[in-house]
């Protein structure tokens, strides 16, 4: 009955097929390591956004007039509010966290480089919708961090010669931000964002099914078809569409093997997750920030304006160039860097282990400056705090341009045809 | 298809055409989405002027007016801080006023209509911040200059004409809005010397 009915679907949409040739039958290297779980922890984290959003828009009330205080009834008034605001907030961050982990397993292992650009252009365009989702969505409580933070971010756009101020003015909708402000970030962070977004993991996800996934090793487990005799393949049944072309080595179907790992992960990150959430959701001022607890005021300046720690990094390459435009192309331009990444890198070894010390070196001085410079955004900016900004946002820059020089002659150690053990 | 009898030409005309038409229709299309996000009538008619009594205001006070919904700073500044402005010269990045921050008629060395009154938007021209006005401890951002406004967010300092310092990053001098004084001690925002 059941298999027949399973028939029936599978001849008009082959649902069966495509589970087997993305999870089921998807070969997947055997040798991923704990830095392979974070995307499965970012769609997790996905999932809860859009789930705990769909049931904050119910009770939230999208107007000037209205919005703060409709977190407080949120908070107050509502079953279990609390909880689903803790649970997106404290989301927010945990999605930051988990892809920027997510970025820099892919610059351990070179998973950007040859044939995976696209894939990691995705990536990236996943991360500046996220940023840009953040950014409208830490308005709308409308709290005086909001308010003034919104103001900052909408001021860059300002550093355009000629179009700056009129284009402030249309992203405003007012002379200032005000509930017009408000209103449309609402529609974009609850409707037009989410959908961007899921649309761009779909094509990240198929991106990195047709390429098939990198390793630690960085080696390729797709040999040409022929090339390896059938007792040295892996045993596991794969989908036709990846055993036609190639010979599959060292690899196991993502599912069951891998989703039950991931699944060790999830529970281990929603323990964690969990602490946040009911003994400290305000992440010490850093996920939810102290001047958001009093409602917005446009004549009112906090003192210190910092965004919430996730643009910390770029907010201090922001202001550390002491020339508003520069500034404002100095951010963006860190961000383009990112984009760019697969073909600053001109080197053909993919991971970390068989690249030469100097690139561990410069992986690693990048990955303490990325956290010197975020540590500095969530700071006031004096002038000690700018200098040392100044410095660790050369060594950000540094890493892009010192590896466009070393990647061409670099000196690698031979890749292994195979994964050992 | 491609040994189906058929006019080349004529294909590859239609194809343009219809192009041309659906890409005319699109731009036509984009205007009402592009157009719905500029101020609306009601926001405009929010941004109307706004008078101040500045009667009372005590030499070396400041107060605050509100304007299409940005802080207006007012000063009643002191012969002796007027005479302090020249100064500063020296360490200003737009002294004489050249950049088109100030309508024609404040483009002087004290950047207002009346030498006492300094009337700026208290809005930093670095990333829209409120500057603090520091009476007589300013010294402690720049030597030797008892007032100005100090902004918190990123460091940027005016001196009592609105004036930007070197070395940080506002790139200009505070914006001064619009204003005339229809009688002695009405401060008329919005509305420029002369027009109204």
């Amino acid at each position: 009955m059941l298999a027949n009915f399973m028939a029936w679907i599978e001849q008009r949409l082959p649902l069966m097929d495509a589970m087997n040739k993305h999870a089921a039958q998807y070969p997947a290297p055997k040798n991923f390591n704990f830095w392979y779980v974070f995307g499965i922890l970012a769609s997790v984290v996905l999932v809860n956004q859009i789930l705990t959003g769909v049931w904050l828009t119910m009770s939230y009330e999208p107007s000037g007039d209205g919005a703060f205080a409709s977190i407080e009834y949120i908070m107050r008034d509502v079953d279990y509010g609390w909880l689903l605001r803790y649970m997106h907030s404290t989301g927010a961050s945990a999605f930051f966290i988990v892809v920027y982990l997510h970025m820099f397993r892919g610059m351990m292992y070179g998973s950007y480089q040859k044939p995976r650009e696209l894939l990691w252009i995705f990536g990236m365009f996943i991360f500046l919708v996220l940023m840009a989702e953040a950014f409208m969505g830490y308005l709308l409580p409308w709290g005086n961090m909001s308010y003034w933070g919104a103001q900052v971010i909408i001021s860059l756009f300002g550093a355009i010669p000629v179009v700056g101020d009129d284009l402030t003015q249309w992203i405003r909708g007012d002379y200032v931000i005000s509930g017009a402000t408000l209103n449309r970030f609402f529609a974009l962070h609850v409707i037009a964002m989410p959908l961007v977004l899921v649309i761009l993991v779909f094509l990240h996800i198929l991106a990195l099914h047709e390429v098939g996934s990198n390793n630690p090793e960085g080696t390729d487990i797709k040999k040409p078809k022929g090339s390896v005799p059938k007792e040295e393949q892996s045993k596991f049944t794969f989908h036709e569409q990846y055993t036609k072309k190639y010979d599959i080595v060292d690899a196991i179907p993502f599912h069951p093997y891998y989703t039950v790992k991931d699944l060790v992960a999830v529970v281990l990150f929603l323990i964690a997750f969990c602490w946040v959430m009911f003994f400290a959701p305000e992440g010490g001022g850093y996920f939810i920030e102290a001047p958001n607890f009093e409602p917005a005021n446009g004549l009112k300046t906090p003192e210190h304006i910092v965004p919430v720690w996730y643009f910390g990094p770029f907010y201090t390459i922001l202001r550390v160039v002491p020339d508003k435009l520069l500034g404002a192309v100095a951010m963006f331009g860190s961000i383009i860097m990112l984009f760019a990444l697969p073909w600053f890198d001109r080197g053909t070894v993919k991971s970390l282990k068989y690249r030469s010390k100097l690139h561990t070196l410069n992986l690693i001085q990048f990955a303490i400056c990325f956290l010197v410079l975020g540590v500095l955004g969530t700071k006031a900016a004096t002038p000690l705090n700018n200098a040392i900004g100044t410095v660790a946002s050369f060594g950000y820059f540094g890493f892009f341009i010192a590896l466009w020089f070393y990647s061409k002659n670099e000196k690698t150690k031979p890749v292994p045809e195979r994964v050992s053990g | 298809m491609s040994n189906a009898p058929v006019n080349n030409g004529r294909r590859r005309f239609l194809t343009a055409a219809t192009s041309v038409v659906g890409g005319v229709g699109v731009v036509g299309v984009a205007v009402p989405f592009i157009g719905s996000w500029n101020p609306s009538a009601r926001a405009k008619a929010a941004g109307a002027p706004v008078e101040v009594n500045v009667g009372k205001i005590q030499p070396g006070q400041l107060i605050r007016a509100e304007w299409r919904g940005k802080p207006v700073y007012v000063v009643r500044r002191t012969e002796q801080t007027l005479a302090d402005l020249a100064k500063n010269d020296g360490q200003l990045r737009d002294p004489n006023s050249e950049q088109p921050q100030q309508p024609e008629y404040a483009t002087n060395a004290h950047r207002s209509i009346k030498p006492e009154f300094l009337v700026a938007l208290g809005v930093c021209t670095h990333l829209g911040c409120a500057p603090t006005y520091h009476k007589g401890d300013f010294d402690q951002f720049v030597e030797g200059s008892k007032d100005g406004f100090f902004c918190p967010c990123h460091g940027s300092k005016f001196d009592m004409a609105g004036r930007v310092f070197q070395g940080v990053p506002a790139p200009t001098n505070l914006m001064i809005p619009e204003h005339s004084f229809p009688t002695e001690d009405t401060l008329l925002i919005g509305v420029g010397q002369g027009e109204a």
